[in-house]
């Protein structure tokens, strides 16, 4: 019905220019054979891929930040779809206090919360210990997970489940034959954003990592304060290939949009 | 609703208490260790003082850092708002598959490690980076721009875009389009429309996108890790310094409450502005 | 050439034209609606005198005036959509005022003007709601008002009703009609709904596929359908397939008196009677003989399914305060002699 404009087209041209470039010059330094930070002008390498084989520091991470993923954010769901379930179908006193409390980690900072978590696992002597990590990624990733499933309920047509029960459905029954199955592309999107939000996250693993369990990002970050090769454009070539990989997945089973429009 | 009194309690128990223990607690934990005395060489002292608050809050250094965060958060909103909004406009406007296409590209970084976008940032405004050399290529000459505030804010913009786009973007899907055709129909021009129609629907997402924004541009830690250098310090990187490099961790632990108090403080004033505006607007 | 003219106005997107060579002239103070199903191009139609649509060929007269590459905002139409369009955050008097406003009316005038229209629309008192705080009735009287504010030379009506539950719809239809004579404007109204349609308008406009089909008065329309698809969009219609012979009827081997048609000899046609032009009448005096299969009770009516030698006939009677017939009941049907139509030929050979 109405159109946008040339200098509308402009800016949203500049916009979205703005938007790749970082990611596009990563992309492309990746390749370069050059020994320095430099775009690929004379032939594509794939050298400093291969040079991330010769950094087992980086290998361990990567698997550290694979589990550390897998195991919060299934953990997560475990947490947010009985408690979204709670906090949707039941009535009971503290309920928006529950949910206040879940929610919570959203507006605290990660930086508060890095903190915080350095100072308990230190008074329990629990520092660099994985579980205790992963216990800490689950706070972070659980507030999307929830908010995710308590979209999906709310957008349940209660009067189907009402239906399965006067067929004679027991309510556990009704649970697993009609509730699930509706909700879980809200469940398996918000499993998806959890793994990637953990996997991703920063500010707060850096201070509740030890050498042992040092993950990607800390890694990544710590190299590049430190040192500057292209191994650290190939690095992060991979991880916006992987990205880009599970945007594709997350768009098909839940349409991305909805997942990022949702999420605060 | 159904009124079953232990279910509920039995949902939600496991999640509960590991909220508690792990978010409440530990808060409490940092709270008291703000209070705590510290030595450079006993570390950690048992007695209770307000020394940290008193030492952060009048020292000209700290002060400094604080008014830079807050600057450096500020402006990164003001150009967000200014990028973001219109861009969400524009995207509205779009049709598929275009429209699905761009949301993607402009939201999706989201899901882009920060410190990988930080280093994009770094290669490019590097002193050989593209930037310079473009620059350089136009006859302009070579600037520094890598660890300086201008790279922060530049790369804070390209993180906190889609935390602007995407609230701006979900009050005009609740827009009616019919609305700016019912404007210009009465006789406005399509920028009276813009102005007096669409605008005042959009601000309440322009707001909260705001509050987005300034939060996590004011808490950010790897972008000036990696593009302010050393030197140029913002409240996160000050606080990781001082538990990882000086070792003070009650003096760490004050600053970082009073960025999450900071945070709370402007979020209870935007929730009282946004009550009081929808109560004037929905009469 | 009339007040408001439509020239050849065609509109494509890509192979696919919505709206074909429309030629349409309405007259100054004429209520002309639109009418056809969805996608038959009324709408686009309507979109393109508003300006909101760019015709692809053909022109928009006004008065004299060409309109057809004129931007919305100066042709100064008044125009109802489907949806209201209502400002959220304006209140009903800001709504209403918002038109004058953009032409500069001087805030005296303005209040004076919005005060008159609310009133004509019935809504005084109302001035300070916010459209969010009214019913959907009041928000269409609203929707109506602000585009009447302007004193626009033709007010556009996009499927006004449409959002409106069936007892406000009705009562709406008559308010509509009122406005319109009360204040002379020139009104195209699009609708899919042919009651609507009938109760309202000086003529109607049936659309198909983009193609203007039939323009007459809603009664001449409903008596004289042009086309098959008229026949069964407006109103009820019995069609029967037979044979056309001797002048007459031939549906099944049973002849039936017929309104004199230009068939040929022996061509397969379909035949049409409105249900509510058969009487019933004893078995043997009327033109047919039938068994009642089902009765219906309407309320204001009876519909009788009575099936006969020549197919299955519905029937409609006025509900006269005592049970007219039972099912199974055998019966006479009878009605004016030219009440059974020639429609044209059968779709299939009977």
């Amino acid at each position: 019905m109405l159109k946008n404009g040339p200098v509308a087209l402009l800016f949203h041209t500049l916009v979205v220019g703005f938007v790749l470039a970082p990611l596009v010059v990563i992309c492309l330094v990746a390749f370069t054979p050059e020994n320095t930070l430099s775009m690929p002008w004379r032939g594509l390498s794939l050298r400093w891929f291969r040079a991330i084989f010769d950094h087992p520091d980086f290998v361990i991470s990567f698997q550290n930040s694979l589990l550390l993923g897998l195991l919060s954010a299934t953990l997560s769901v475990a947490i947010a779809v009985p408690a979204g379930l709670a906090i949707d179908r039941y009535s009971f006193p503290g309920r928006d206090a529950i949910n206040a409390l879940f929610l919570s980690p959203l507006i605290i900072p990660h930086l508060v919360l890095g903190v915080a978590f350095l100072r308990l696992f230190a008074l329990l002597g629990a520092t660099g210990d994985f579980s205790w990590l992963v216990a800490s990624h689950v706070i972070v990733v659980t507030p999307y997970v929830l908010r995710l499933v308590l979209a999906a309920l709310n957008g349940l047509d209660r009067s189907v489940e009402a239906a399965a029960l006067t067929l004679g459905a027991s309510p556990f029954t009704v649970f697993t034959r009609i509730t699930a199955p509706l909700i879980l592309p809200g469940i398996s999107g918000g499993w998806l954003l959890a793994f990637i939000n953990s996997f991703d996250e920063l500010t707060m693993s850096i201070f509740v990592t030890s050498p042992q369990t040092v993950t990607l990002p800390v890694r990544m970050y710590m190299y590049a304060t430190e040192s500057i090769d292209p191994m650290m454009a190939a690095v992060s070539a991979l991880m916006i290939a992987m990205t880009a990989a599970a945007m594709v997945v997350l768009d098909r089973i839940f349409g991305l949009d909805k997942i990022l429009v949702g999420q605060r | 609703m159904t009124t079953n009194r232990v279910t509920p309690w039995l949902l939600v128990a496991p999640g509960a208490v590991l909220f508690l223990g792990l978010v409440l607690v530990p808060l409490v934990l940092t709270g008291v260790l703000s209070l705590h005395g510290y030595n450079h060489t006993t570390g950690i002292q048992p007695d209770f003082t307000l020394a940290h608050y008193r030492a952060v809050l009048s020292d000209d250094y700290y002060l400094g850092i604080f008014w830079r965060t807050f600057r450096i958060a500020a402006l990164t909103t003001l150009i967000c708002a200014l990028i973001g909004a219109p861009e969400a406009y524009i995207l509205s406007r779009m049709r598929d598959p275009w429209r699905s296409v761009f949301l993607l590209v402009i939201i999706g970084p989201l899901l882009v490690s920060v410190v990988v976008r930080a280093f994009g940032w770094s290669m490019l405004l590097g002193s050989s980076g593209l930037v310079n050399q473009a620059m350089q290529a136009l006859g302009l000459p070579s600037t520094r721009l890598l660890y300086t505030e201008t790279a922060i804010v530049i790369a804070l913009v390209h993180v906190m875009l889609p935390f602007m786009a995407i609230p701006v973007w979900t009050s005009l899907q609740k827009l009616d389009p019919a609305v700016e055709a019912a404007a210009l129909t009465l006789g406005a021009s399509p920028f009276t429309a813009l102005r007096r129609v669409v605008m005042p629907q959009v601000t309440m997402g322009m707001l909260s996108g705001s509050l987005i924004v300034f939060g996590l541009s004011a808490s950010a830690f790897a972008i000036p890790g990696l593009l302010g250098g050393r030197r140029l310090k913002m409240a996160a990187t000050l606080v990781y310094d001082e538990y990882m490099h000086e070792l003070n961790w009650p003096l760490g632990a004050t600053i970082a409450l009073l960025v999450l108090i900071a945070n709370l403080v402007i979020m209870l004033a935007y929730n009282r502005a946004v009550e009081a505006r929808a109560r004037r607007t929905l009469g | 050439m009339g007040f408001l003219a439509l020239q050849s106005l065609t509109k494509r997107y890509g192979d696919f034209s919505a709206v074909q060579d429309l030629d349409l002239s309405v007259g100054k103070g004429e209520f002309v609606s639109l009418l056809g199903p969805s996608g038959c191009g009324k709408t686009t139609t309507l979109q393109m005198i508003a300006g909101l649509v760019e015709p692809t060929s053909g022109k928009i007269m006004l008065d004299g005036r060409d309109l057809t590459h004129e931007k919305p905002n100066k042709r100064g139409l008044g125009i109802v959509f489907q949806s209201y369009a209502l400002f959220p955050h304006l209140s009903v008097a800001e709504n209403v005022a918002f038109g004058l406003e953009m032409r500069k009316v001087n805030r005296a005038a303005r209040d004076a003007r919005v005060k008159d229209v609310l009133a004509l629309v019935r809504l005084t008192g109302m001035e300070d709601r916010y459209p969010r705080a009214l019913s959907g009735g009041q928000r269409q009287r609203v929707a109506v008002a602000r585009a009447l504010v302007i004193a626009p030379p033709v007010l556009l009506l996009d499927e006004p009703l449409s959002n409106l539950d069936a007892k406000l719809r009705e009562e709406m239809q008559f308010e509509l009609s009122r406005i319109q004579r009360s204040t002379g404007t020139t009104t195209i109204m699009v609708t899919h709904d042919q009651a609507e349609a009938l109760s309202i308008s000086d003529r109607v406009v049936v659309m198909e596929a983009g193609r203007m089909t039939q323009v007459d008065a809603p009664y001449r329309l409903y008596e004289n359908p042009a086309t098959a698809f008229i026949s069964s969009f407006v109103g009820k219609m019995n069609r029967l397939d037979g044979v056309w012979r001797q002048g007459g009827a031939d549906i099944r081997g049973v002849q039936l008196p017929c309104a004199p048609s230009e068939m040929s000899e022996n061509t397969p046609t379909t035949f049409a009677i409105r249900p509510e032009k058969i009487a019933l009448c004893a078995t043997g005096s009327g033109q047919i003989d039938g068994t009642i299969t089902n009765a219906f009770f309407l309320g204001d009516a009876w519909l009788l399914h009575v099936e006969t030698a020549a197919g299955m006939v519905a029937v409609s009677m006025p509900n006269r305060g005592e049970e007219p017939a039972r099912a199974g009941m055998a019966v006479g049907l009878s009605w004016p002699p030219f009440a059974l139509r020639a429609e044209g030929p059968a779709e299939r050979p009977s």
